[in-house]
C-alpha cells in the first residue's frame, strides 16, 4: 500500500482523487453506490449568493465520447446550501468543499465570506470559468485582470484553501493560472468545459436552448492534459487536473503531467463508483512500479 | 436504495422494425421496483455512446429475477441495445425515479368509499392506462399491478401504425385493451385523443350516469367514469391527455421522458419546469401530477 495522501496548500487528503463540481450532486446522491470516505474530496454543486433557476430546458446533448451541457448554475443559493445541505454532508468523512461562482465581485466575495464561517467546509473553489452564464462566470476567467482582481477579492475575506478553477476557452491559459496565484490563490484546477455546440440537422435548431454550452467527458482529456503539462510549467501552486478522465490510467497521465490531485466528472454519470476505482488503481500501479508515494509522481515524465 | 449490476440478457425479441423486447436477468433477489420506474443502461461494445440510456419498466417478473425492457431503436446506443445475445452481460443503475400512485383499494360502483390519496375524484370509476409508442412501455407493468390490486384497469394505447401498437397480447392479460393508429391499420383511425370511449366517457361524466347503449368500454357491470388516468408517450399526446383530464377534473398522472445524463439527481440536465421551479425529471419524476406541471393545457 502506496501513500495516497496528498496536500493543496493546507489542505491535506487521503488521496488524489475528487469529484468535480456539478456532477456529483452533494455527493449524498452517490451514497447508495460507494462511501463516499474513500475519495480525497468531493466538490458540490456551483453555489451562488442567491438561487438560480438555471437555463430552459434542454441543457444537454450528447456528442462523440463526451456531452454538452448548459444547466446555467442553477442551485438554491448559498444561505439554502448553509442552513439546508450543510447539517446534512459536514459529517462525511472526506473534504466537502464548494465551487463558489456569481455575476458580481460582490456575489462571490458574500458567498465566499458565509462559506469561510463553515467548519467542515476546508476549501472553495471559485468558479471563475463557467461558460453557461450571462454574466460573471468564464467572463472573469478569460483575462489575467479580470481573474485576479476576483481572487484578490475574495482572499480578503476567505482564509482557508482557496483554489481557482480555470476555464480552457483562452489563447493561454498559464497567463490565467499565473495572474491567479499572484493574487493570492493557494491551488488551480482546470480544465472547465470546452465551449461547443451541436444541431438538430432536421429541425434545423441547435440541440441546447443556450445554443452554446460545456463540453465534457473523453473527447476533452487530450487538451486538458496539455493544458496541465502547460501550467505546471508556469506556476509553483499546485494542479488539480480534470477533464474526461474514465480510469485510473487517465488519472495517472493528468498526475505525471503536473497535478497533484484529480477530479472526476462527467464520467460519474456513467460509472456512479468509478472514483472508488481510480483511488484502487492509482495505488496498484504505484505498488507494481514500487513507488513510494504519490506525490513522487507529479509531474514525474521522463 | 438504488443499486448498480451485471444483468444477463435472457431474451431479446424484435417486436417490429422499431421496437425489440428486451429482457434481462440478476442473479439474485430483486429489489422492490414500482410501476413507473426506470433503470439507466450502459451501451456494451458503444465506446463512442458515453452517456447511459434511460429505459422504463416494462415489467418485473420477481419469480425469474427478470426485468423486461421496452426498447425502441432511435440511435446508435438503442440499436446496439437491440443486436445483444442471449447471455451477454448489461451493466445497469435500478431502480431509479418515483412511480405512479396505486390507489390502494378497488374502486367501488355507486360512491361507496373513497379511494385513498391521490385519487380525489369521486368515489367510482375505472383507472384509464392511455400510452403512445414507446411509451406504453411502464403501462404494462402498472397494469399488472392494477390488476392484483383489484381493480380492473382499461388500456388505451396508439401508434402510427399497427407496427407500433406492442405487446397487446400481454396488456391484455391485465384489462380491457383500446387502440387507435394514425392510419386506421388497428383500433379507431386517429390519435389517443379522439377515441370514442373518451368521449363516452366524457358524455356519461356530464350526465353523472351511464348512458344506453354504450360501446364495448362502458359494458359490463362497470363504473361510467374515469377515477384517474395514468399517461406516457409524445408530450403532446400526454399535453392533449392532460387537457382532457384538466376539463373533465379527472386526476391525471403522467410519464415524462425528459433527456437526461445521470439518472440520480446530480447533473441537472433534464429539468421541468414545476410549480415549484425547475425540478429533476429523474428524481422528483419521472411520474408527475399534471397539477405540479406548468404546462398551458
Amino acid at each position: 500500500m502506496a501513500n495516497l495522501s496528498i496536500n493543496i496548500g493546507a489542505l491535506k487528503c487521503k488521496n488524489p482523487v475528487m469529484t468535480a463540481s456539478g456532477t456529483f450532486g452533494y455527493g449524498l446522491e452517490y451514497a447508495d453506490f460507494m462511501d463516499l470516505s474513500k475519495i480525497g474530496g468531493i466538490f458540490v454543486k456551483g453555489t451562488t449568493i442567491t438561487p438560480r433557476e438555471g437555463n430552459d430546458y434542454p441543457r444537454m446533448a450528447e456528442t462523440p465520447s463526451g456531452m454538452l451541457n448548459a444547466v446555467g448554475l442553477q442551485n438554491k443559493g448559498v444561505d439554502y446550501f448553509i442552513n439546508y445541505i450543510y447539517p446534512d454532508i459536514k459529517d462525511i468523512d472526506t473534504n466537502m468543499m464548494v465551487n463558489v461562482s456569481g455575476s458580481t465581485i460582490e456575489d462571490y466575495v458574500a458567498c465566499a465570506e458565509k462559506i469561510n464561517a463553515l467548519d467542515n467546509i476546508p476549501a472553495i473553489e471559485l468558479n471563475i470559468s463557467c461558460p453557461n452564464v450571462k454574466q460573471g462566470g468564464m467572463a472573469f476567467g478569460t483575462s489575467p485582470h479580470g481573474a485576479a482582481e476576483i481572487v484578490k477579492a475574495v482572499r480578503k475575506v476567505y482564509n482557508k484553501t482557496l483554489i481557482v478553477k480555470l476555464s480552457p476557452n483562452v489563447t493561454d491559459i498559464t497567463e490565467i493560472a499565473r495572474a491567479v496565484e499572484t493574487a493570492g490563490a493557494d491551488a488551480v484546477s482546470l480544465i472547465n468545459t470546452l465551449l461547443g455546440m451541436a444541431i438538430d440537422v432536421e429541425r434545423r435548431t441547435p440541440l441546447l436552448s443556450t445554443v452554446t454550452g460545456g463540453l465534457s467527458g473523453p473527447c476533452v482529456k487530450p487538451v486538458a492534459l496539455r493544458m496541465v503539462y502547460q501550467t505546471h510549467k508556469a506556476v509553483k501552486i499546485p494542479i488539480i487536473g480534470l477533464g474526461g478522465i474514465t480510469n485510473w490510467q487517465d488519472a495517472v497521465e493528468f498526475i505525471l503531467a503536473g497535478a497533484t490531485a484529480i477530479q472526476i466528472g462527467t464520467y460519474n454519470f456513467i460509472d456512479p463508483t468509478i472514483s472508488v476505482k481510480v483511488v484502487e488503481g492509482i495505488n496498484e500501479y504505484l505498488d507494481r512500479h514500487k513507488i513510494q508515494s504519490v506525490s513522487e509522481l507529479v509531474g514525474a515524465l521522463g | 436504495m438504488k443499486h448498480i449490476a451485471d444483468w444477463t440478457v435472457s431474451e431479446n425479441k424484435r417486436l417490429s422494425a422499431d421496437f425489440c423486447l428486451l429482457k434481462v436477468r440478476l442473479n439474485d433477489e430483486l429489489p422492490e421496483i414500482v410501476p413507473g420506474q426506470f433503470v439507466q443502461i450502459l451501451v456494451p461494445n458503444a465506446p463512442n455512446t458515453l452517456l447511459r440510456r434511460p429505459i422504463s419498466v416494462h415489467f418485473v417478473d420477481y419469480d425469474t429475477h427478470e426485468l423486461w425492457l421496452l426498447v425502441q431503436l432511435v440511435g446508435a446506443g438503442t440499436k446496439k441495445l437491440s443486436e445483444l445475445k442471449v447471455g451477454e452481460q448489461l451493466n445497469i443503475v435500478f431502480p431509479l425515479g418515483n412511480g405512479f400512485s396505486l390507489p390502494s383499494a378497488p374502486s367501488s360502483r355507486g360512491g361507496g368509499e373513497a379511494i385513498t390519496p391521490p385519487l380525489e375524484a369521486g368515489g367510482g370509476g375505472r383507472l384509464l392506462l392511455i400510452g403512445g409508442g414507446a411509451g406504453t412501455a411502464p403501462l404494462l407493468y402498472l397494469g399488472k399491478q392494477l390488476k392484483e390490486l383489484g381493480h380492473q384497469p382499461l388500456f388505451l394505447l396508439g401508434g402510427r401504425t399497427v407496427n407500433h401498437l406492442l405487446q397487446l397480447a400481454e396488456f391484455e392479460k391485465y384489462g380491457e385493451v383500446h387502440t387507435t393508429t394514425e392510419d386506421g391499420s388497428h383500433g379507431e383511425k386517429g390519435f389517443v385523443t379522439n377515441h370514442t370511449i373518451l368521449q363516452t366517457f366524457a358524455i356519461s361524466s356530464q350526465r353523472g350516469v351511464m348512458s344506453t347503449g354504450t360501446p364495448a368500454a362502458c359494458s359490463g357491470d362497470t363504473p361510467s367514469t374515469i377515477a384517474q388516468i395514468y399517461v406516457c408517450g409524445p408530450k403532446p399526446m400526454m399535453q392533449a391527455v392532460a387537457k382532457y383530464a384538466k376539463q373533465h377534473t379527472i386526476p391525471c398522472e403522467v410519464s415524462l421522458e425528459n433527456k437526461m445524463a445521470c439518472g440520480i439527481g446530480a447533473c441537472l440536465c433534464c429539468v421541468e419546469k414545476t410549480t415549484y421551479g425547475n425540478i429533476c425529471v429523474c428524481t422528483a419524476g419521472p411520474v408527475f401530477n399534471i397539477n405540479q406541471l406548468t404546462w398551458q393545457i
